[in-house]
C-alpha cells in the first residue's frame, strides 16, 4: 500500500520536475542569443568609454589575451584586449582587480596607449559605501577621469598616490581607502602594460567572451 | 464580483504582504534604495506570483496533499528562473543592479504562502487575480519605500529609470534637491527598516481612524441579536 503511494507520488514529482525543467530549458534556449548580445553590447560600451573607437580598426572585444599576474590583482585569468590600427599595436585595455577597497573587490578597466600613457580608466564593479567610496563610479563623480593622459614613471613614482600620502590624486571626504586602492591598482596595471606591451601583442588570440563575466 | 473586491482589498490593504504579513522582507529591505530598483523587483515578484498562482491552481486537483509543497516550490523556482532569464535578456542594466535578489524571489514566503493558502483551493481566474493583487500590494510598498529612501538619501526620484524602461525614461529622472553629501542613513539598510516601520505605523493609524469612525453605529444595531454564527 505504502509502496504504491510512494510510486505514485514519485511519478508525479518526476513529471513536474521534467515539465518545469523543460520549460526553463526552452526559455533559456530562446533568450541565450539575446543575453549574449546584451553582454557584448555592454562590453563594447565599456571599451568605448576608456578608448576612443576611432583610434583602432580591429574588433577590440574579440582580440584578447588572458593573463594571470599579481600586478593585475589576486585572481587568475584577467582579460587584456588589444587595439590595433592597420595591424599595428595601438593600445591595450586591461581588466584588473584590487582587493584593497573598503568592502570587496573593485573591478577596473584601464586602457594604456603604446607610449605608456593612460587613455582612460573606469570602474566596472564595486561594493564601496554609497555616498562615500562610490565616487570611483563615473556616474557619481568625474574623479576617475583624472587618470586620462597620465603616465607612470617606474615602480617608485611618488606622484602615484593620493594627496594624503604625498601624491597627485584627490582622496574623497571620508573615504581614503577606496581611491588609494584604485590608484595603486591602476599604477600596477600601467606598469604591467609598459613592460609587457610587445609580449601582449605577440601572444595568440584567446577566447574572450567566456571569461568576461 | 464581490470575491474580486475582497481579493483586491486583502492584497492591497487589509492583508498586504509587506505591511501586514511582513513577508519577503529580505528583498524588500535590500533593493528599495531607489524607485527604479523597487519597481523592477516589484514587477518581477508580481509576474512570479501570477504565474505560480495560476499554475498551482491549474494543477491543484492532480497534486496529492503529501507532495504539494515540493511541487509548489518547483513551480515557483521555475517561474523565478524564467523571469530572471527574461530580465537578463531584456533589461540587462536592471538585472545587474538587482543582482542576487532576483533568484532570491524563490525564498519570498509571500509567494508560497499564496500558493498554499489561496491558489491550491480556488479556481484559476480567482487565483490569477489574487496573485495580481498580492503582487500589486507588495509592489506598491516597495515603490513607496524606494521613493522615500531615494528622495531622502540622494534627493532624486526615478534615478536610473532607463535601466528598466529603456533610454526614453532618462527624462523621468527628477532632481528634487541637491546635496553635497548623500544622506547615508536612508540609503543603507537601517534606512529601510526605519522607513518600513514608519509605513506600518502610518497604516495602523489610518486603520484605527477608519475603525473609530465606523464602529459606533453598528454596535447599537447589533444589540438585539441573540446569536452570531462565525462569519468565515
Amino acid at each position: 500500500m505504502i509502496i504504491s503511494s510512494m510510486a505514485k507520488n514519485g511519478a508525479i514529482l518526476t513529471a513536474f520536475a521534467l515539465a518545469t525543467t523543460g520549460l526553463v530549458a526552452s526559455i533559456n534556449a530562446l533568450t541565450a542569443d539575446k543575453i549574449a548580445e546584451q553582454e557584448q553590447l555592454q562590453l563594447t560600451a565599456q571599451l568605448q568609454e576608456v578608448l576612443d573607437p576611432k583610434s583602432y580598426d580591429n574588433q577590440l572585444s574579440q582580440d584578447c589575451v588572458i593573463i594571470t599576474d599579481e600586478k593585475l590583482g589576486p585572481h587568475a585569468n584577467q582579460v587584456i584586449y588589444r587595439a590595433r590600427k592597420n595591424n599595428k599595436p595601438v593600445a591595450v585595455v586591461i581588466r584588473h582587480v584590487t582587493p584593497n577597497g573598503y568592502s570587496g573587490d573593485i573591478n577596473l578597466l584601464t586602457a594604456v596607449l603604446s607610449d605608456g600613457t593612460i587613455a582612460g580608466v573606469r570602474t566596472t564593479k564595486h561594493e564601496e559605501t554609497p555616498g562615500l567610496g562610490d565616487k570611483v563610479e563615473v556616474k557619481k563623480s568625474l574623479w576617475i577621469t583624472t587618470f586620462k593622459s597620465l603616465t607612470v614613471e617606474g615602480e617608485d613614482d611618488a606622484r602615484w598616490a593620493v594627496k594624503k600620502d604625498g601624491g597627485q590624486f584627490d582622496q574623497f571626504t571620508g573615504a581614503t581607502i577606496t581611491p588609494r586602492a584604485v590608484v595603486g591598482s591602476v599604477k600596477n596595471a600601467v606598469l604591467f602594460a609598459q613592460t609587457n606591451f610587445d609580449d601582449i601583442f605577440a601572444a595568440p588570440n584567446a577566447e574572450c567572451l567566456e571569461v568576461t563575466k | 464580483m464581490s470575491e474580486l473586491k475582497t481579493l483586491y482589498k486583502e492584497g492591497v490593504w487589509v492583508n498586504n504582504p509587506a505591511l501586514v504579513q511582513l513577508l519577503g522582507l529580505c528583498p524588500l529591505l535590500a533593493v528599495t534604495s531607489t524607485v527604479t530598483n523597487a519597481l523592477g523587483l516589484g514587477l518581477a515578484t508580481l509576474l512570479v506570483l501570477i504565474g505560480s498562482n495560476v499554475t498551482v491552481s491549474i494543477v491543484r486537483n492532480w497534486v496529492p496533499k503529501d507532495i504539494r509543497i515540493p511541487v509548489f516550490v518547483m513551480i515557483i523556482a521555475g517561474f523565478v528562473t524564467i523571469v530572471q532569464l527574461l530580465m537578463n535578456a531584456y533589461t540587462f542594466g536592471l538585472y545587474q543592479s538587482l543582482g542576487i535578489f532576483i533568484p532570491l524571489i524563490v525564498t519570498n514566503c509571500a509567494i508560497i504562502g499564496r500558493a498554499e493558502a489561496y491558489a491550491s483551493k480556488n479556481p484559476v481566474h480567482l487565483s490569477a487575480f489574487d496573485g495580481l493583487m498580492m503582487g500589486l500590494g507588495f509592489m506598491i510598498v516597495l515603490v513607496v519605500l524606494g521613493a522615500m529612501r531615494e528622495l531622502i538619501g540622494q534627493g532624486t526620484l526615478f534615478d536610473g529609470a532607463d535601466l528598466l524602461l529603456g533610454p526614453w525614461a532618462q527624462s523621468l529622472r527628477i532632481e528634487v534637491f541637491n546635496f553635497d553629501n548623500q544622506f547615508l542613513l536612508a540609503i543603507l539598510p537601517p534606512g529601510a527598516f526605519l522607513g518600513l516601520g514608519l509605513l506600518i505605523a502610518a497604516k495602523n493609524v489610518i486603520d484605527a481612524q477608519i475603525k473609530s469612525k465606523q464602529i459606533a453605529p453598528p454596535e447599537a444595531e447589533k444589540g438585539p441579536r441573540a446569536r452570531v454564527t462565525s462569519l468565515t
